[in-house]
């Protein structure tokens, strides 16, 4: 076969040959190739850049902790921010995941420095009366004159004993909370004229004199001040619980030096009301059902500053959201107007919106706040004060792209054929510039959210309730907590500083995308 | 003669712009409730006496009570005694106290946070750019670049946070606080004070060094400056002599600007710090409830003022620095 079409071209006659012309050789071939579209092509530009995808990344993160981190928290706990007075408890707590219980980091741990032989005693006390494992670090050092030490302490487990005082219906309810779980929420009362700290500190279980310091026993150990049934009020505690605390002389069988569990008030059966003291940690989890573990730990209203965090982040994003669409309308329509009009017209508009950005946007913000916050409320107010000038920055980068785009030849074009003034602009000139457009859009988000939190950390505009939290208003209030307890601060700056570095590195990142100029610089 | 028309033209648009401005911004304050005179106890009397005297408010005998001058004739009145330097007295912060005095006791320190901070940050700024504009993509550029890039995007005020917990109170090196005493100008005020011009100058730095690598990479790469190597001078030479000469001529206005644009800048660090400047007197007016109007209106034309007058400052000086600019125009 082969060798027949090999004899086919070698016996073609020589006179066959003729000089091939330039023209022949040059064929027009089909593109096989896709066409790239714009967007395409900005795409896998933006892929190229690595920082940039990782910021994008990072801020897809940061997005979808503000809209589901409230999900983390059960909302028994959240709803209670606006009315449950006892929240105030669980203030200050240290952050904690479960997952690193047990390991000094991020478990709750809290550093003491430098704390008397009182504060020791009982931290030391409250591990023997509630069995939780307080105390993870002991040291004692000198200080001029005196023994000092250094503690680490389990911020959950070293909150304050709580008194409560309940109905007998309540009190019941823990009891049989207590014994369904198998732990001691309910603690024995306490006979405050042996505990003379009593009153000021409910901790103080223990015998001691007025400025808590321990009275022990001669072998040193800390002895009970508890309330026995030795009165007959006393035995009237209505505890019927099993679990008792360790050390009881009851579980040995001694009723009569046995401990009594509640104070009970009140002088007839429908008004008896019973004073107990309660574990913090387990009241926790009998009030909102699950154990207290914040992995952003609590600020000084016990709010979570996990959650609270999230609702801040998600009320700025989507405020700058609104305020960068809103904005990028105003000024494509007023920059356009500008761009492709010029001349007298846009003179006069440039002046009007020069004059408008040399207006300080803190005066904007404080005028508009005390003339509209009464009547549209504060976010409107401050929606307002932002779209007021917000809008120069895009109206002047839409004109530039309007000058450059409208003596081209294509438009010229679509004029000769009879499309109108508008036709023009927004069919031929606008889709052009629409990268840019939204790359600088893009560009302002960052920025609103700058300025938005300074003025909620400056409490020019307040926004927080028990529902809703600034980001602002949680540094402020972080800063005047700054020495005793830096986590409060820490998270929020954190944030705010991760999603104003990502999203500028995105904004860029994005910029350079839509430039088709650096197409191909990038090697 | 050109540059005299432009500098004229300039001045006279900052003035009509400026004085556009705070009329706006008098009416809208103005517009709002004032604080009765009732509300300020012991200091009733003062008050009136000087609302009268400034026109913001006049005795009706027959009715025997104090009524609110109309707004445009407080304005007359108000542009009149403002010329004289007297902007009425403070009613919520010092009461009674005259609102122009405290603005002028509290000037030096607000100049002299910033003035500090832009003695830290101009060299630092400046070298930071140059060695990364010659180190250009090696470790060196990539280092300053995303450290310039981070601190541009970071707030000033996180900044603050961090200075203030690692310096002043992790190594005690400052107190939080700044110690006033000894004014603004000595040593106990310069080295208490510094805290804050750090925070202050972290921005300035790094806006100083994108902008030095940005002109000196694009004059490294120009024609002269191949042509002065081939004219056989060194690298350094070429640098030092030519490239950043040139790269100076846009680097300088921004200086200019940035000295004074930045005195708005302390705005909230100086209430952090404890700096008794006007940025911390301004913030302080606007918080107090209902605001002190007359703070406000002094503080906010000055800081109108001050945006307007870099503006026209960097423009001016791009025309006297830059012969090209000046001939160009013409």
């Amino acid at each position: 076969m082969e060798n027949t079409q090999f004899d086919k071209y070698q016996s073609i006659p020589s006179e066959k040959f003729v000089f091939a012309e330039r023209g022949d050789l040059a064929h027009d071939n089909k593109i096989e190739t896709k066409p790239r579209s714009y967007l395409r092509d900005a795409f896998s530009r933006f892929c190229k850049n690595k920082g940039s995808v990782v910021a994008a990344i990072i801020v897809l993160i940061l997005f979808l902790y503000a809209i589901f981190g409230p999900l983390f928290i059960p909302k028994s706990f959240t709803e209670a921010y606006a009315t449950d007075k006892e929240l105030v408890y669980y203030k200050n707590l240290r952050p904690r995941i479960k997952l690193f219980d047990g390991t000094g980091f991020w478990d709750g741990t809290e550093k003491r420095t430098g704390v008397n032989v009182n504060t020791l005693y009982e931290i030391r006390s409250m591990e023997q009366e509630r069995g939780q494992n307080v105390l993870s670090y002991e040291h004692a050092r000198f200080e001029t004159d005196k023994v000092v030490y250094d503690l680490h302490v389990n911020s959950y487990y070293a909150m304050e004993v709580l008194e409560v005082t309940v109905l007998l219906e309540t009190y019941q309810a823990m009891m049989a909370w207590q014994d369904e779980n198998d732990v001691q929420l309910i603690l024995p009362a306490v006979n405050n004229n042996l505990s003379a700290g009593y009153t000021a500190n409910k901790n103080l279980w223990y015998v001691c004199d007025r400025k808590g310091q321990a009275i022990t026993d001669d072998s040193g150990e800390l002895v009970p001040a508890y309330i026995t049934y030795s009165t007959a009020l006393a035995r009237l505690d209505g505890y019927t619980s099993s679990k008792r605390v360790a050390g009881d002389p009851y579980l040995a069988g001694d009723t009569v030096n046995g401990w009594s569990y509640a104070k009970r008030t009140g002088s007839s059966e429908s008004n008896y009301n019973y004073v107990i003291r309660v574990n913090p940690y387990y009241y926790f989890m009998y009030k909102y059902g699950f154990e207290p573990a914040f992995a952003f730990g609590t600020e000084a209203h016990g709010y979570d500053i996990f959650t609270r965090l999230a609702s801040g982040a998600r009320f700025s994003i989507l405020f700058a959201l609104a305020i960068a669409v809103i904005n990028m309308f105003i000024g494509a329509i007023y920059g356009a107007i500008e761009g492709y009009y010029g001349g007298v017209l846009d003179l006069m508009m440039e002046r009007f919106s020069d004059i408008l950005s040399a207006l300080p946007s803190m005066v904007i913000t404080v005028l508009l706040n005390l003339h509209l916050s009464g009547t549209v409320g504060p976010v409107m107010a401050l929606l307002y004060a932002f779209v007021l000038t917000g809008w120069i920055g895009m109206a002047s980068t839409v004109r530039m792209q309007f000058y450059r785009f409208k003596n081209q030849e294509y438009v010229l074009a679509a004029r000769t054929l009879g499309a109108s003034d508008w036709r023009v602009m927004w069919k031929h000139i606008f889709p052009n510039s629409l990268g840019t457009i939204i790359t600088s859009s893009v560009l302002v988000i960052p920025g609103v959210i700058f300025s938005e939190t300074s003025l909620t950390y400056l409490g020019i505009i307040n926004l927080d309730s028990p529902t809703q939290a600034s980001i602002g208003a949680m540094l402020s209030a972080g800063q005047s907590q700054l020495t005793t307890f830096p986590h409060i601060i820490l998270f929020p700056a954190l944030f705010l500083a991760l999603l104003e570095i990502s999203f500028n590195l995105f904004g860029n990142g994005l910029r350079d995308a839509f430039n088709p100029t650096l197409r191909g610089s990038e090697g | 003669m050109y540059l005299f028309k432009y500098i004229l033209k300039r001045l006279l648009l900052l003035i009509v712009t400026f004085f556009i401005i705070m009329t706006i911004c008098f009416v809208l304050v103005k517009l709002l409730p004032t604080a009765p005179p009732t509300m300020f106890g012991k200091d009733t009397e003062l008050i009136l006496r000087r609302r009268v005297l400034l026109h913001q408010m006049y005795y009706d005998e027959a009715t025997g009570e104090y009524y609110d001058t109309p707004i445009m004739e407080q304005y007359v009145y108000f542009l009149k005694y403002a010329f004289k330097g007297d902007f009425g007295v403070s009613e919520q912060l010092f009461v009674g106290q005259d609102v122009w005095s405290v603005f002028k006791q509290r000037v030096p320190f607000t100049v002299a946070v910033n003035v500090y901070s832009i003695i830290l940050s101009i060299p630092l700024g400046i070298a930071l750019g140059i060695l990364a504009a010659i180190k250009k993509n090696t470790w060196i550029d990539h280092v300053i670049s995303t450290g310039v890039m981070i601190v541009v995007s970071v707030p000033s005020f996180i900044y603050g946070f961090l200075i203030q917990y690692l310096l002043c109170f992790k190594l005690g090196w400052f107190p939080p606080i700044m110690d006033a005493t000894n004014g603004p100008f000595s040593w106990t005020g310069f080295s208490t004070m510094l805290p804050a011009s750090l925070c202050l100058s972290f921005g300035s730095i790094a806006g100083f060094a994108r902008y030095t690598r940005a002109e000196l990479t694009e004059v490294l790469t120009s024609e002269y400056l191949l042509l002065a190597r081939t004219k056989g001078l060194t690298r350094t030479q070429a640098t030092v002599r030519h490239a950043l000469r040139n790269a100076m001529v846009p680097i300088f206005p921004m200086i200019l600007g940035e000295f004074i644009g930045i005195l708005g800048g302390s705005l909230i660090l100086e209430g952090m710090f404890g700096i008794p400047g006007v940025g911390a007197l301004y913030v302080n007016s606007v918080q107090s409830t209902p605001p002190d109007y007359n703070f406000f209106i002094l503080l906010s034309s000055f800081y109108m003022l001050i945006g307007l007058v870099a503006g026209v400052i960097v423009d001016i000086s791009y025309g006297i620095i830059d012969p090209r600019i000046r001939m160009g125009a013409r």
